[in-house]
């Protein structure tokens, strides 16, 4: 997880993410025409975003394509926010079946 | 051929044939698939299915195992049985380093306008953490819990 944050902790590296989530499955070529930046210094970027397992590369023909791979960011939602959230969710859940209840009640009354 | 749209990679702390089981078996599924299984016999050519027994109209995804090769390798189609012709295809890889196995899921091939595309770009995440956290503790997220709070 320090890695992922290291990886995130960097404008550049965001927007490289950025990129990859507005176009997935880039080539490094791709990424360099967005970025004002030597070719040298995304390569390393992207090395790092991988390495932090946020970008996913792959084969395709001859091409090597870089994907964003938001499951470690899933994780750090999983261990701070959603279990959080779950009690107030399950709350609001259950105050609209309630309510969905009684109108059908009063719907039926009616009928 | 087109780029695959998605990729998504994790890494878990056990063994292909662990992760294999816990891919394709279906009372494993069930366990961080928020209650949903998957079932077929996955071998080339056969139907799967992604069911929820609570539904009465049970099978939320099905498809056609492409290729099976355990445990290393499963490709296989994602159909919507309410709009079969938003159909696609998904590969699972999974790789052995050291200690680890780093599981790939390529999903691509889909067709223009698919609805699906949203959908699985919200799913995998989940069902992928939940995954490496059900086989890396034992327990699973309830991805029924934190899939509401993405809408």
């Amino acid at each position: 997880m320090d890695a992922v944050f290291k990886a995130l902790a960097d404008g550049s590296r965001r927007k490289l993410l950025d990129a990859l989530h507005d176009d997935n499955g880039q080539t490094l070529t791709q990424l360099c025409a967005q970025l004002d930046m030597t070719r040298q210094a995304v390569t390393k970027h992207l090395l790092l975003l991988e390495a932090a397992n946020l970008v996913a590369t792959l084969r395709h023909g001859r091409e090597k394509l870089h994907y964003l791979n938001p499951v470690p960011l899933q994780e750090i939602y999983g261990r701070w926010i959603e279990k959080y959230e779950r009690p107030r969710l399950q709350g609001l859940g259950a105050l609209k079946k309630n309510l969905e209840a009684n109108k059908k009640e009063h719907h039926h009354g009616k009928a | 051929m087109e780029k695959p749209k998605f990729v998504y990679v994790t890494y878990i702390r056990t063994t292909p044939v662990k992760l294999w089981e816990a891919l394709t078996q279906p009372e494993q599924t069930r366990q961080y698939w928020g209650g949903l299984f998957n079932r077929s016999d996955w071998a080339k050519g056969s139907k799967w299915e992604h069911v929820n027994e609570k539904d009465s109209d049970p099978v939320y995804i099905f498809g056609e195992v492409l290729e099976s090769n355990p445990p290393t390798r499963l490709v296989m189609t994602w159909v919507d049985p309410d709009d079969p012709k938003d159909d696609s295809v998904v590969t699972l890889e999974l790789q052995p380093i050291d200690d680890l196995v780093r599981l790939t899921v390529i999903h691509g091939d889909f067709k223009d306008g698919s609805a699906m595309q949203g959908k699985i770009s919200k799913g995998w995440p989940l069902v992928l953490s939940s995954l490496k956290s059900f086989l890396e503790t034992g327990n699973s997220i309830d991805i029924m819990g934190s899939a509401r709070t993405c809408q």
